[in-house]
């Protein structure tokens, strides 16, 4: 193992982390603030990868997509918001499961009816094509570079904009007491609105800045949302600070685990049979991680206090 | 003598009725989400033969498992006890043909294999009602395998996916190639991101890449290792290539070379009017799949012209004989139905407007699976 092959995984990883910070922060909070379970959180993903996917071809010009692609997920999360989710926030998390899962199938089922069945191609960025050097050997693609500072700046954003700001007092107070700020004249309503579209808007950013390295296709949301659960979970649910915490945690530890359980598993057995559990055990890890952060801090790393 | 008239006429009318009872076929392939191009291809060239055909007799009832082995499963069990289908046929996945396969033909329906080929079927799990039209699965990688050795290269970094059809593909290449190879990764099915991997490769010191990654698996790969920096000369079972995937991969695959028991334009008649018809039908060119779903409904139809499937023993001697002209050319059946035939090699060129594969040689002449003689009936 070379210190080149090191550092590239774990960039990779923290990449990984930070596209996962993306949905996950969104997914939070509308947990932390509105107390509501949002299983479609990952159509929002899918929809805002469609649309830069489609943008993109039409205009040839990726950024352009990547905006309107953040904007359109934004536009579904707050016509959603006051269509359904609004009837949710009093019920229980069953019903909120339950409802959201229907909002699934509804809009993959309408992205299916407006984009058709077959997966759309985005095309990395020329500015963002090809691979810089890493100390060592080696090197790493800029467009996975690009992500990393990208999302880092997201989440830099996110963190100003609900300590600094007006609209982020309002949020925090929102959390803590509902009651009292909309007596304070806050129209909670208009709020929870806003907030819904800004986690909607990150996950939107998030499915497009991956469509241009993976493919844009139906259901691409699903396995990233059991990714940004487990994710919320370890970082302590509603807090955002423990999503981008536990989020590179998960990036790095499935990463790692992917690169280097089967050579871990070499030493003791064949080699044919070393990859074989080494692979399905990496493929384990993140939930073995989340078991053990459970046992140690049942509420996660960083408990949200509210 | 009225009276005997009438019975005759009625009897005749029913020998008629029967002689036109309708054949079910029941299709379960994958129609949506990942890798869904390809049981659309095996679909629309199977249909392409009927409707060539002209025959109005057959019914084909089409459903979508959405690679969802339960799926597959509950939709198998329906064909078979609420359709009575008399055929099944379309699954395009091995985890998926082994949830469904073995339950169907242990129920007297004909199970015809249009691509997933896994070793458990053609080896001691092999069944009389079974038959694979398309390969074993470790047959193309075997080829490769065999092509890249007496190519001279000296050590190939592998990878495949963590599925049944991903650990016989590995197994197949190093039959042929020997276990030397600089790295082996199995990776997960459906994986999209292949940073991981991709760095491994970068490390391993490897002089070539060989990997098995069907459907959208191979075009994320495809599109990660040219924007990666890594320039390894990369060797590939015709999965990783079909037409759709280099329309998505771009020149990003040139030079790329891939085994294929078929080839678009591999130079015979049956194949010719297939590639020219199926260009006509659908606007696009076929892909191995296609031909394997135009090759298997053929297969069906020239067996239906010799007996009905209601009389197993006959059908299954019409299905044996494989009495159709294949548009891969020579094909016959191995003793646990899966097919003996020459697998060539590809290479992909830069074509119309998008890359494509061109014939090159053959990498194996007859070649039967290394799972025959396990298989007794």
């Amino acid at each position: 193992m070379t210190v080149a092959l090191l550092i590239e995984q774990m960039l990779n990883g923290v990449q990984l982390g930070v596209m996962l910070f993306l949905m996950a922060a969104g997914l939070t909070l509308v947990f932390g603030v509105m107390g509501l379970i949002n299983l479609a959180h990952g159509s929002l993903y899918m929809i805002g990868a469609f649309v830069c996917a489609v943008t993109a071809s039409w205009s040839g010009s990726f950024w352009l997509g990547l905006f309107v692609g953040g904007l359109a997920a934004a536009g579904v999360g707050a016509v959603v918001e006051m269509v359904v989710i609004r009837r949710l926030y009093d019920r229980d998390h069953l019903d909120q499961v339950l409802a959201t899962f229907a909002l699934i199938l509804i809009l993959t089922e309408g992205t299916r009816w407006v984009f058709g069945d077959q997966p759309l191609w985005l095309d990395i960025p020329a500015l963002l094509s090809g691979a810089v050097p890493l100390p060592g050997g080696g090197g790493y693609p800029v467009y996975r570079l690009a992500i990393i500072v990208i999302g880092l700046a997201l989440a830099l954003g996110l963190y100003l904009l609900i300590a600094k700001t007006r609209l982020g007092m309002r949020i925090r107070a929102g959390e803590s007491d509902r009651e009292m700020i909309a007596a304070l004249g806050v129209d909670i309503s208009l709020l929870y609105t806003v907030v819904f579209a800004l986690g909607a808007a990150l996950a939107g950013i998030a499915g497009a800045l991956v469509g241009a390295l993976q493919s844009v296709q139906i259901g691409m949301g699903e396995p990233v949302l059991i990714l940004a659960f487990v994710v919320i979970v370890i970082g302590g649910i509603g807090s955002i600070k423990g999503a981008l915490v536990g989020s590179v945690l998960v990036g790095l530890v499935d990463t790692l685990g992917r690169v280097f359980l089967p050579g871990l598993f070499k030493l003791i057995l064949p080699a044919s049979q070393a990859t074989a559990v080494g692979s399905s055990l990496a493929s384990m890890s993140i939930y073995l991680v989340m078991a053990l952060v459970l046992i140690w801090r049942p509420q996660g790393l960083f408990p949200h206090h509210g | 003598m009225k009276r005997v008239l009438t019975a005759g006429v009625a009897a005749l009318g029913l020998m008629m009725s029967s002689a036109m009872a309708e054949v079910k076929i029941g299709m379960i392939t994958t129609l949506s989400g990942g890798g869904s191009h390809l049981g659309i291809d095996v679909r629309d060239g199977f249909m392409l033969a009927v409707k060539q055909s002209g025959r109005s007799d057959v019914d084909v009832i089409i459903k979508d498992d959405a690679r969802k082995p339960d799926v597959a499963k509950s939709l198998a069990d329906e064909m078979v006890q609420k359709d009575k289908v008399d055929i099944m046929t379309g699954i395009i996945w091995s985890n998926l043909a082994l949830a469904v396969v073995p339950g169907v033909v242990r129920q007297n329906v004909f199970y015809l294999s249009p691509n997933a080929g896994p070793s458990q079927l053609a080896g001691r799990g092999c069944h009389p009602n079974y038959f694979n039209v398309a390969w074993q699965n470790n047959n193309l990688h075997e080829a490769m395998g065999a092509y890249m050795k007496s190519a001279g290269l000296k050590k190939p970094f592998i990878l495949a996916p963590n599925y049944p059809a991903g650990t016989d593909a590995l197994t197949g290449f190093k039959a042929m190639y020997g276990e030397d190879v600089a790295g082996e990764i199995y990776t997960q099915l459906g994986q999209k991101d292949y940073a991981a991997e991709i760095g491994q490769l970068r490390a391993s010191g490897a002089d070539s890449v060989f990997f098995f990654l069907p459907g959208g698996m191979g075009i994320a790969f495809m599109k990660q290792y040219a924007g990666s920096g890594v320039d390894l000369p990369v060797y590939g079972p015709a999965f990783s290539f079909d037409e759709v995937i280099l329309g998505a991969v771009g020149d990003a695959a040139i030079g790329v070379k891939n085994t294929s028991q078929w080839a678009h334009d591999l130079d015979n008649a049956a194949n010719k009017a297939f590639v020219e018809s199926f260009r006509a039908a659908y606007g696009r060119t076929p892909t191995l799949y296609a031909s394997q779903g135009f090759d298997t409904a053929n297969l069906i139809l020239s067996a239906l012209s010799k007996a009905s499937p209601d009389d197993a023993d006959a059908f299954r001697k019409a299905l044996e004989a494989a009495e159709f002209s294949s548009v891969r050319g020579d094909f016959k059946f191995g003793s646990n139905h899966h097919p003996i035939q020459n697998i060539h090699v590809r290479e992909v060129v830069s074509g119309d407007g998008k890359p494509t594969n061109k014939l090159v040689g053959v990498a194996i002449e007859n070649h039967q699976d290394a799972f025959a003689g396990d298989c007794h009936f």
